[in-house]
């Protein structure tokens, strides 16, 4: 009796004391109190004693903090305690991974933060992806690329989950060529004044604390790009209005506007004109990081439709012992541990200085499009049950859809990668 | 009686030795099986972590650290190589070492309270502790026997099922969870203390602690080194799965219930 309440308060407690709606199926509570994650082997992918216990951590805090509230998350495509949620990721060090201690930083790995992405995607797609935008994207960019003062002023709070950040690239122009960006920064002293617009921008409508990229150089594409840090709060920005997607449903997206902002010269995160360098390195450690994503989504989509197969009976049978169904859960097991050796040991690699870009790009290439054939696989195997939003696999799929499309599309990757095989025979492409 | 270190302060500083026992047990949320030679449940590729119970006795014991009650906390464990997993995770959570005790094949197969405690009373004289925490019981085989026979074998005071401990001058005055209520008793120390489940709720390791912890030494010793016979006293004869719950039927009067359990023969 006594194991029962425990286990309740440890895993279920707020999946039990979250208003149940009178439809949701019996199912769902039963998976995600009595578990049945299916298990991951970590011995295979050569996890460290300590990473498996980050593993662990990352896993008790999704599944109790987080997945209770996937399904309301996905509906209303909001997260109210989204702040809160913020300060406790600070509080167990999630938010600064990469960044060193002086700061507030954890000082682990690339592989460390993949992790804890994987484990956060594994409970809900979209508000991983908003830790993503803002662990990845931009606390570790400030550390990659910001000087001493600008560590020391906006670290700190970003770390401890005081404020949230963001990073802008893309505009309603400019997508896969992103260079061709129209937000300019005019030169004016000691500052500089920011005019245009951003779109698509995960974490826009909430962020305290953005990266933003800007033409110091209109007539320059690549060449003319410098990197900014801006604060909500300075005068003429100003956040359109949240933009209603697909999938990723409670990770804030939006537009930003800046009318004439006020950008202080001390805001200019490495050389002037030199942020593209910035940008293309910071986008294949965004690749490789974001891949875990995917993998968190393959992970949730195995935990669901594998225990549904081996429940559910028609013919007298359980449905996971046709071999229709062992051969697609052996394909979706395949892959997904396919998928998590190659972005494990790119991280690996990263961790040892090795920054590829064609592997960024095919870890996440791979993933993404192995992600929705996996949550469609799932759906599949939950039939009926599967199409209906009583069950979260539909929201697997909607989810991982967004990998083929942000932090580049799966085209824009082919394109990386088969440049630099080009290159790699001496053979120059267009 | 074994006398702990510094058992008796005055009331104003206390800087207690206490030591965690720290049990690896199949994870609450695996659904266990039985072996198909009925002799036990299978374990090999099954998730373990620490008893949950035992996570409140560490986390409780942290918070006296945290309080300056205690000076040094010590996690225990008993068992395989594996065990190391579940000491890291209480140093994760703020116990200073650990030490391991190693116990495999046959003779963990057969491990009971019994020799687990004879092994915490035998450590408890070595490291001079105050307080021996542990849980009330393991979700594994939920003996609820180790606290108690551990007091038993050093002649300490004991306080199982716990829910809430304060410092009271040179003691500790704890309140115990018992049928129909609560118990509150004063405690002398050096005593053992065993952990209820509204003791309180344990802390998230985070991952800055989970890499100090890597620094944090873990001893190892045998049951030999500590003079304790760890060969089986009892014989596990069989192992059976839970009855499966079978299909109720529904009665349409009281009538018909009476005379329903009448030929069921339990009225």
């Amino acid at each position: 009796m006594a194991t029962t309440r425990l286990v309740l308060r440890r895993l279920g407690q707020s999946v039990l004391s979250a208003p149940l709606k009178k439809t949701r199926p019996i199912g769902i509570l039963q998976h995600r109190c009595c578990s049945n994650f299916y298990p991951i082997n970590d011995d295979v992918f050569g996890l460290t004693d300590e990473q498996k216990q980050l593993r662990e951590l990352a896993f008790q805090f999704a599944q109790k903090e987080l997945a209770p509230h996937a399904d309301k998350i996905d509906k209303e495509d909001y997260f109210p305690e989204m702040k809160d949620f913020w300060k406790k990721l600070g509080e167990l060090g999630f938010l600064g991974i990469t960044a060193p201690g002086e700061y507030g930083g954890a000082e682990g790995s690339y592989m460390d933060h993949v992790l804890v992405m994987e484990e956060l995607s594994r409970a809900h797609g979209g508000i991983a992806l908003s830790y993503g935008a803002h662990s990845n994207l931009c606390v570790n960019q400030i550390v990659r690329n910001g000087n001493e003062k600008q560590k020391a002023k906006y670290l700190p709070k970003l770390i401890s989950g005081e404020h949230i950040g963001a990073l802008a690239m893309s505009e309603t122009t400019s997508g896969s060529d992103v260079v061709s960006m129209r937000l300019t920064a005019e030169h004016k002293g000691d500052h500089y004044l920011l005019n245009g617009t951003k779109f698509w921008i995960t974490n826009g409508p909430e962020a305290d604390v953005l990266v933003v990229y800007a033409k110091t150089e209109p007539k320059k594409a690549q060449h003319g790009i410098t990197t900014f840090l801006i604060e909500k709060t300075m005068e003429g920005f100003s956040v359109g209005k949240k933009l209603d997607k697909l999938g990723m449903r409670g990770s804030p997206t939006g537009e930003l506007i800046f009318d004439n902002v006020k950008v202080p010269v001390e805001n200019v995160v490495g050389e002037t004109n030199k942020g593209v360098y910035v940008l293309m390195s910071g986008l294949d450690i965004e690749r490789l990081f974001l891949a875990a994503g995917p993998i968190g989504i393959m992970q949730a989509a195995c935990d669901m439709a594998f225990q549904y197969a081996h429940e559910r009976e028609q013919f007298n049978q359980k449905i996971g012992t046709f071999q229709l169904l062992q051969g697609k859960m052996a394909d979706m097991y395949t892959i997904l541990n396919a998928s998590r050796c190659y972005v494990y040991n790119v991280a690996r690699s990263l961790d040892r200085g090795n920054v590829i870009p064609k592997d960024c790009a095919a870890v996440i290439l791979y993933t993404a499009e192995a992600a929705t054939k996996v949550a469609l696989d799932a759906i599949q195997i939950l039939g009926g049950n599967g199409y209906i939003n009583d069950y979260p696999t539909g929201r697997f799929l909607r989810d991982a859809k967004l990998y083929e499309i942000g932090a580049g599309t799966s085209e824009v990757r082919r394109l990386v990668i088969g440049r630099s095989l080009n290159a790699e025979y001496g053979v120059k492409s267009r | 009686m074994t006398k702990g270190h510094q058992g008796h302060l005055n009331g104003v500083k206390m800087a207690l030795r206490i030591l965690v026992g720290c049990k690896r047990v199949i994870d609450y949320a695996v659904k266990v099986r039985v072996k198909p030679d009925k002799m036990g449940v299978v374990t090999e590729g099954v998730k373990h972590s620490m008893n949950p119970f035992d996570e409140i006795a560490v986390e409780e014991a942290v918070r006296m650290k945290e309080k300056k009650l205690a000076s040094e906390i010590i996690a225990v464990s008993c068992g395989p190589q594996q065990c190391q997993e579940t000491l890291r995770t209480a140093l994760a959570m703020g116990l200073d070492r650990g030490i391991h005790v190693e116990i495999s094949g046959k003779d963990y197969e057969t491990l009971q309270p019994f020799h687990v405690s004879k092994i915490l009373a035998k450590i408890a004289e070595e490291e001079k502790v105050d307080i021996i925490f542990l849980g009330k019981q393991a979700i594994d085989d939920d003996c609820n026997q180790t606290g108690q026979m551990t007091a038993a074998l050093l002649d300490w005071p004991q306080a199982t099922f716990a829910s809430k401990i304060e410092k009271n001058n040179g003691d500790l005055m704890v309140t115990r969870e018992i049928d129909g209520g609560l118990e509150t008793i004063n405690v002398k120390l050096p005593c053992v203390i065993t952990s209820d489940l509204r003791l309180n709720e344990p802390r998230y390791a985070t991952l800055p602690n989970i890499m100090k912890a890597k620094k944090k030494p873990i001893a190892k010793k045998s049951p030999a080194d500590l003079g304790v016979d760890v060969s089986p006293r009892q014989e596990v004869l069989s192992v059976e799965d839970p009855p499966v719950r079978e299909a109720g039927s529904i009665v349409q009067d009281v009538d018909e219930l009476v005379s329903k359990l009448k030929a069921a023969g339990v009225v």
